[in-house]
């Protein structure tokens, strides 16, 4: 794990300790002095000492927009923040492949974009041959047997064609995040799996934006994937869990 | 196009043969087109006679209509016979035709009248309802001929708070911002409801539902908001779904001046199925036609599924296909607002000088059609600061090229729908950039046989083998492999196919024909 300070922290504008910190917002005023005052204690209440407003414009009618710098007063300690994270480490093609055949049979896995969310592009990034930043997708590696089902996937679908094609792992992706439907849609396919008896038989993992390992083991997940995540670090993950392990030296 | 105006190598026979091949596209689909309605088609035709209303469960009465015509399997004769069968019986207005045709216990489904009677007894409805439109149109090309035109490329922003209350809000605070155009952001979703919702509206997902209500408020702010500062605001919303046509004919009659309109969208980007959307996109773009609204299409979306480099060629096939569908729709070219976009990787050397060349491409192709410039959106990260300056340099090309209309990037592009602050910032920003650089575009040149040209002329090239494909295929078939947006579909699949009907040989729809006439 990366190494951070044991000791309480402020924010880092150009010397230690200063507290700098810059703000934007705006206020239902029109531009005016006491406009400028409002925006100043409105800093002050976050926290901020010495607040400098650097602009006051009218951004609207009877609307300021303000950006305010100050020294914030408030600090954390970093090492006592306690944070659930993906710990596999991402291996490299040939690995992955290696142990997977160690497995003696393919993974399989069904993926989708569900509810009434279209974007696709994440799952596809994940799933498709095609990859992401020249990371190639899931279905690109021999051991992997992928069925990607598209967006605006009712999650009753996805766990029938989960059962259909025997699948050890689902993959859900949830961009649309407005009142949470992401956080709801997860939980529904969860508690789904449950009631049927599925649940054990299935690694289930959510991926999104706005999505982190801990979202992921909150909607009970395995495990959550959120913005930047690769294909192998997917393909390292799954293998992580599914395959027996593998001596690395290369006489192996 | 501007004199002086830099310009890319233009091969004007290959530019000939794209649009022929487009025009032997949207003819084949076009024959299939003009044998067949679908439900959406039926109920425009029904609001545009003057059905309005919902029932005591909130469906509208069009919908009832339809549907009942549609369980009873006399849909292919279109609803106006029906109407004029009931007018004939004694209904004492359309209105109370259609409610007959809805709730009554003794609608003849079996017998109506000959074609020619049902146009007779319909005719003066169906003047009523070009007046209709006209006078919307007329209404709204008076108010703005009255306000000094905003300088090109119009500045087009979005609300979509889901509330159109907050939206007018926001639009008057936008145009006072500098805003020219302003489109309300729909409800996620509204695109696969087969109805209209009704009435005004205070909820929705990621944006406010498009109701003919909720048209009403937000026109009559942006008329407000335009005589209070001094520039005429275009309104926009969304003709596209399940309900297209229906939302088509609203617009015209509310004077919307924009609408998103495309003959491909739904198909790809909603999977809505191929036969309904081609019927459904030439009766909405009918209606368009004669409001003088105009469209805009939504090829920039292609390069959000399929890489900006490899794939740009697409967009401007695309944009072919569009502009010939709406041709036999009866768009004139000043109707046809193009769309393309700045999406490729920013992280590509030179890859600003790529999206300068695509953007000349098409102004040169298109000269005078409004073309729609589309900001960067995917590669936007939650760092806001670089996305304020990506969103500059897509402006510089907006300058440079001569775009028509604008949407403007928004630095909270990853984050959230925009607000105030943002949409503030953003019409600063570019407002910064349109005045210092005004024209630049006529003091520069592109090298021969330099980046810029030799990427227009590449992409034209791929384009042009493209759209052989594609004429050579069918439209269904390229579709079906694929080469729109990398994202494939198939004839009957996808939704709303239960709502396609083959015309009888006695349909009859006068409102269509005095459209097309
Ligand atoms: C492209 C796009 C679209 C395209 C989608 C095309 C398609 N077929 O996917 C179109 C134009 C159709 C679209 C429509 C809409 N969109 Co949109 N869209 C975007 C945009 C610009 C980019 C998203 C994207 O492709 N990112 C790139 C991919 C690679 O990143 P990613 O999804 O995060 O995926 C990575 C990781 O998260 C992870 N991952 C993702 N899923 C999974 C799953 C698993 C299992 C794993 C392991 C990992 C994983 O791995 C991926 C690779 O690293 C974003 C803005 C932005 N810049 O983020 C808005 C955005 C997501 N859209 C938004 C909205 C509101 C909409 C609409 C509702 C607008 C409307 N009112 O019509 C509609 C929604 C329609 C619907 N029913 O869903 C909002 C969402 C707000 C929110 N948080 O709720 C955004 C943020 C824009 C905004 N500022 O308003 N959109």
């Amino acid at each position: 794990m990366i190494e951070l300070p044991n000791h309480p922290i402020k924010a880092y504008g150009d010397r230690e300790g200063d507290g700098m910190v810059q703000m934007s917002f705006v206020l239902r005023v029109t531009p005016c002095a006491r406009a400028r005052e409002a925006a100043k204690q409105f800093a002050e209440a976050h926290g901020l000492a010495d607040p400098l407003v650097t602009t006051m414009e009218e951004a609207a009618e009877g609307f300021s927009y303000f950006v305010v710098y100050g020294h914030s007063k408030h600090t954390v300690n970093p090492g006592q923040i306690e944070v659930p994270e993906v710990t596999t480490v991402t291996m490299t093609r040939d690995v992955i492949e290696k142990r997977i055949k160690k497995l003696g049979r393919k993974i399989v896995l069904v993926g989708a974009c569900t509810g009434s969310d279209a974007h696709t592009v994440g799952i596809d990034a994940i799933i498709n041959y095609k990859g992401i930043s020249g990371d190639k997708g899931l279905e690109s590696y021999k051991g992997f047997e992928a069925y990607n089902l598209g967006a605006q996937v009712e999650n009753e679908f996805l766990i029938e064609r989960a059962r259909a094609v025997g699948a050890d792992a689902i993959l859900v992706s949830q961009v649309i995040t407005q009142r949470n439907c992401h956080k709801e849609n997860g939980e529904a396919l969860i508690e789904m799996l449950k009631a049927q008896g599925l649940r054990d038989k299935v690694i289930c993992l959510f991926g999104g934006p706005r999505v982190d390992h801990a979202l992921g083991l909150e909607l009970g997940f395995e495990a959550g994937f959120g913005p930047g995540t690769k294909p192998s670090d997917v393909a390292s993950y799954l293998v992580d869990r599914m395959c027996p392990a593998y001596d690395e030296s290369p006489d192996a | 196009m501007a004199k002086g105006m830099a310009t890319v190598p233009l091969d004007k026979a290959k530019v000939d043969r794209c649009r022929e091949l487009a025009a032997a596209v949207a003819s084949d689909v076009q024959s299939f087109i003009d044998e067949h309605t679908t439900v959406g088609v039926e109920r425009t035709i029904l609001r545009a006679l003057g059905v309005d209303g919902v029932d005591g469960e909130g469906v509208s009465v069009v919908n009832r209509v339809i549907d009942r015509l549609q369980t009873a399997r006399v849909l292919g004769r279109g609803v106006c016979t029906f109407v004029a069968s009931e007018l004939k019986g004694g209904a004492e207005s359309i209105q109370d035709a259609a409610e007959r045709l809805a709730f009554g216990d003794d609608v003849d489904f079996a017998a109506p009248l000959s074609p020619e009677e049902s146009r007779r007894i319909l005719a003066p409805h169906v003047t009523a309802a070009l007046a209709r439109i006209d006078e919307a149109r007329g209404h709204r090309e008076a108010f703005k001929a009255t306000l000094p035109r905003s300088p090109e490329p119009h500045r087009y922003v979005i609300v979509a708070t889901g509330n159109i209350h907050d939206d007018a809000l926001q639009s008057k605070a936008a145009a006072k911002a500098g805003a020219d155009v302003v489109a309300v952001i729909r409800a996620t979703a509204q695109s696969l409801l087969d109805f209209v919702p009704h009435g005004a509206t205070t909820e929705g997902f990621g944006g406010t539902f498009a109701t003919q209500e909720n048209f009403r408020i937000i026109r009559a702010a942006t008329n407000e908001a335009s005589a209070r500062y001094g520039h005429y605001v275009q309104q926009t919303n969304y003709s596209s779904g399940l309900c297209m046509a229906e939302i088509a004919w609203m617009a015209a009659v509310e004077g919307l001046d924009m609408l998103l309109n495309d003959a491909m969208y739904g198909i790809l980007f909603r999977d809505i199925n191929m036969c309904r959307t081609f019927v459904d996109q030439y009766v909405s773009r009918r209606f368009i036609a004669r409001a003088g609204i105009v469209i805009n299409t939504g090829e920039d979306n292609y390069l959000t599924t399929a890489d900006a480099v490899e794939k740009a060629h697409t967009v401007l096939a695309s944009q072919f296909v569009n502009e010939a569908f709406a041709l036999r729709a009866g768009l004139k070219n000043e109707q046809m607002g193009l769309g393309h976009a700045y999406e490729i990787d920013p992280s590509i050397e030179n890859s600003f000088l790529l999206e300068i060349a695509q953007a000349q491409l098409v102004r040169q192709i298109f000269p005078t059609h409004p073309i729609k410039w589309m900001p960067p959106t995917k590669f936007k990260t939650g760092d806001i600061f670089q996305a304020h300056v990506h969103d500059a340099m897509f402006s510089l090309v907006g300058i440079v090229t001569k775009q028509s209309i604008q949407l403007l990037g928004m630095f909270s592009e990853a984050v959230h729908n925009p607000m105030l602050a943002d949409r503030y910032l953003s019409l600063k920003a570019t407002t910064y950039v349109h005045n210092t650089c005004k024209n630049l575009g006529d003091e520069i040149e592109f090298r021969t046989g330099g980046i810029v040209s030799a990427r227009a002329e590449l992409v034209l090239d791929e384009a042009l083998t493209m759209l052989e494909g594609v004429a050579r295929d069918g439209i269904w078939e390229a579709i079906g492999r694929g080469a729109f947006g990398d994202i494939k579909r198939t004839r009957t699949g996808g939704k709303g196919y239960a709502g396609v009907v083959r015309r009888s040989d006695n349909y009859v729809n006068p409102v269509l024909e005095a459209l097309e006439a």
